[in-house]
């Protein structure tokens, strides 16, 4: 064989979270079980399904919100860290939350202070992390409705005073604000429309490549996963039935469950 | 020049679980070799397939036998093994796919889908788009519609950006499936233009054209499949046929 | 003595409360539960501060009860009635020979002293239940110094009236670990918390929640670099007594809008008035 010229890219890149044989059971298959797999710093990893199939309770175990029956999971943090999800204490895994962490609620009402201004709920997080000038969080405030398309001057405006896109934005830029290694989202543009959404998820892609961000998306909608994701998982009764390339698994679908998934899907 | 891809024994087949699994065998006993700056065309009797090895090189499908090896400066990677997220890189650095279809997020102007290559490498913005503005008037695009997003755009227009979507990160690999399908004859021209230029780069193409003087002007080789493809007898579920 | 055990309150009674005194004391700011009881007056008007008065009065104690600094509120002479009933103890309107003061939403002007014990009455003794309902995650929320959410509460004000608006119940950090509430004195008594040679207990009855600043304890209150914390101020002076240093309350005096503005510490103007003439 000749030689070649093409330098070979770096296809590797540190691992950020491992997930070892994670099981959160309610009942028989009610929840998750048998759960393995590695995310990878700068990935977007989609975790499809339909209702009951057990995302949301993976994702509330992966991000730390309730402990597993079984199995573990390991979190490789900022300063190099290894850390046990659920061997470390609570105050610890709290802190990762608040300072590494980001976790957007499909229904922003969860996700934000309806009572305080939009600015008060960007700035949150900074003055958790021990911000105290208002002067900066101001400005912080601004910027980041700036980069969510919310006009700035709608600062001091109430949550509610905004339409259920923007306030998906609001909890989007309330989340990054702290520029968060991790971020959860639970089905970020369920429950919007369709215009909406297509919008939210142009922005969503733009600020995960912008802000290197690793990403654990639940979604049920397959177009939603393939816009955004670079891999899947698809769980069915509380299992993982196939993982892989987004493209692959819909275009492949390898398991009766998946080529079922993709073949329902509407195509206008 | 050296041999860039290398493909042995490539076998492919699907198992429709929706159809009492049903197993289908699309591609039988595939090998070829591609070398850097050479196009290499696909031919064969319309609707067998041909499409099937551009995305079992691009990953989307998987091979049930065989092997796919990119030959870098250090050593062979087999592509039917690799891990799911090692795709990501590969295909940003490496493979460049130009699809028949555009599958982009709705409302994002056409500029911007064609920067996309670029700036998932961490390219500045501007550099960006000023390549993307000039790919999209070589192929004569008209300026009014680059910032529109091109979901409303004609099967022409929509492919053009395509294209220019596909050959602005100059990946050392091109697959080409149909680029000039829906095109006039002067933005054909333009498309062969690019990937001569493709090939004065180094770029190794695999492509699909129908379009016979098209395929003249580029290929360096002809690959026959006909021995190698089926056509898909029955529809598979969930493909864009 | 009437019927009644010393001080109204049984002695097992007592000395729960004084166990859950201890622990205040010793952890500053932190707030203890105590098995609160019925008292003889309904809840608000100061059950917490009683009880907690009762527990840690002795025979040669000498009371005062202030409520917003006067001596003379209906609130305040019947608390000073019921322990001179049921303690027997003597009373005082005078701060400097007062060895126990209860008080509602006010600390005395006159510098309180090494010995003197503050009871305060606490309506609402959980700071962080203006944004957060539950009990156990606010508690969490204090064990892990989550407490972002304080400030989130003063940027809104900075950003709806262009300055920090709480003036009353201000929040402060004790000994830079435990945020308190101070119970709602005015924002202008905050600073007389800090390194305060007196004992300060809280007590809220309704919650059946107790804590403590121990003498000479550090306590800042929450603010931000570029609104610093500030206290109330005045144009007049207390038209009374001339005062130009102590909290003042409006008065109004007729149908016409006259008003006047007078100490709120009736025992400092009282004694001012006395010194002048």
């Amino acid at each position: 064989m000749n030689r070649s010229v093409l330098p070979r890219p770096d296809l590797e890149r540190p691992a950020l979270l491992d997930v070892h044989n994670v099981s959160r059971l309610y009942g028989p298959d009610k929840g998750c079980q048998e759960i393995n797999f590695r995310l990878h710093a700068g990935e977007v990893l989609g975790i499809v399904g339909e209702s009951g199939s057990g995302k949301s309770t993976l994702l509330r175990v992966l991000a730390g919100l309730e402990a597993p029956d079984a199995g573990h999971v390991a979190y490789h943090s900022a300063n190099d860290d290894t850390l046990d999800l659920y061997a470390i204490s609570e105050a610890r895994r709290r802190a990762l939350l608040r300072l590494e962490w980001g976790l957007i609620h499909q229904n922003p009402r969860d996700g934000l202070r309806m009572g305080v201004s939009a600015g008060a709920n960007i700035g949150e997080r900074l003055m958790a992390l021990g911000q105290r000038h208002y002067g900066q969080l101001r400005a912080a405030g601004q910027d980041w409705m700036g980069q969510v398309e919310l006009d700035p001057g709608r600062i001091d405006d109430a949550p509610r005073t905004f339409s259920g896109g923007m306030q998906q934005r609001l909890q989007i830029a309330r989340t990054l604000v702290t520029r968060p290694r991790l971020v959860f989202m639970d089905e970020p543009t369920g429950g919007l429309d369709v215009s909406v959404q297509a919008r939210l998820l142009d922005m969503i892609r733009t600020l995960v490549r912008q802000l290197g961000l690793s990403v654990v998306l639940v979604t049920h909608d397959l177009a939603v996963a393939r816009l955004l994701s670079h891999r899947l998982l698809v769980m069915r009764r509380s299992r993982v039935v196939e993982a892989g390339l987004t493209d692959q698994i819909l275009d492949d679908p390898q398991h009766a469950y998946t080529q079922l998934l993709v073949s329902s899907v509407l195509t206008p | 020049m050296n041999a860039l891809l290398t493909v042995e024994n490539l076998h492919k087949g699907f198992v429709l679980h929706g159809q009492g699994g049903t197993a289908l065998e699309v591609m039988h006993d595939l090998s070829l070799e591609l070398r850097a700056g050479e196009c290499l065309v696909l031919a064969g009797r319309s609707g067998i397939g041909k499409s099937t090895l551009l995305k079992m090189l691009y990953g989307n499908y998987l091979a049930r036998r065989g092997s796919i090896r990119l030959h870098f400066s250090d050593g062979p990677l087999e592509l039917t093994d690799l891990p799911a997220h090692a795709w990501h890189p590969l295909r940003r650095d490496v493979i460049g796919y130009v699809s028949q279809f555009l599958r982009v997020v709705p409302r994002v102007s056409a500029v911007e889908v064609v920067m996309e290559p670029l700036l998932a490498r961490g390219a500045d913005a501007w550099d960006a788009r000023t390549k993307a503005e000039t790919l999209l008037s070589r192929l004569n695009l008209p300026e009014r519609l680059w910032q529109l997003p091109p979901g409303t755009f004609s099967g022409g227009e929509q492919q053009r950006v395509n294209i220019a979507r596909g050959f602005i990160g100059e990946h050392p690999l091109l697959l080409l499936d149909e680029p000039t399908a829906s095109l006039d004859a002067a933005n054909r021209a333009e498309v062969v233009a690019l990937i001569h230029e493709a090939k004065a780069r180094g770029t190794a193409m695999l492509g699909i054209f129908h379009d016979e003087d098209v395929r003249s002007q580029v290929a360096d080789r002809l690959l026959p499949l006909d021995d190698h493809l089926m056509a898909k007898t029955t529809h598979f579920p969930g493909q864009p046929s | 003595m009437n019927g009644y055990n010393f001080a109204y309150l049984d002695e097992q009674t007592k000395r729960m409360i004084r166990r859950a005194l201890l622990k205040a004391v010793a952890i500053p700011g932190y707030q203890v539960p105590f098995g609160g009881r019925e008292m003889p007056m309904p809840y608000g008007w100061g059950t917490g501060g009683m009880q907690l008065t009762a527990s840690i009065l002795g025979s040669d104690d000498v009371l005062k009860v202030i409520d917003q600094g006067a001596d003379d509120t209906t609130n305040a002479v019947s608390i000073r009635a019921f322990f001179q009933r049921v303690a027997g103890v003597e009373t005082t309107t005078a701060t400097t020979s007062a060895s126990v003061i209860q008080t509602r939403h006010r600390i005395p002007e006159a510098a309180l002293s090494h010995g003197q014990i503050l009871v305060f009455q606490v309506p609402i003794p959980e700071p962080l239940r203006f944004i957060e309902p539950s009990e156990q995650e606010t508690r969490l929320m204090h064990a892990l110094e989550e407490y972002g959410v304080m400030h989130v509460k003063l940027y809104e004000d900075i950003a709806r009236y262009g300055h920090i608006a709480t003036t009353y119940a201000y929040p402060v950090k004790v000994d830079d670990r435990y945020v308190m509430d101070p119970s709602p004195i005015p924002k202008f008594d905050n600073p007389k918390l800090h390194m305060n040679e007196a004992l300060m207990l809280f007590g809220a009855g309704r919650e059946k929640r107790l804590y403590a600043i121990p003498p000479y304890t550090r306590v800042e209150s929450l603010d931000f670099e570029d609104h610093p914390f500030e206290i109330q101020a005045w144009d007049e002076c207390c038209a009374l007594c001339g005062s130009e240093t102590s909290y003042l309350d409006e008065v109004i005096t007729d149908d016409a809008g006259n008003r006047m503005f007078v100490c709120s510490d009736t025992d400092y103007c009282m004694t001012r008035r006395g010194e002048v003439a």
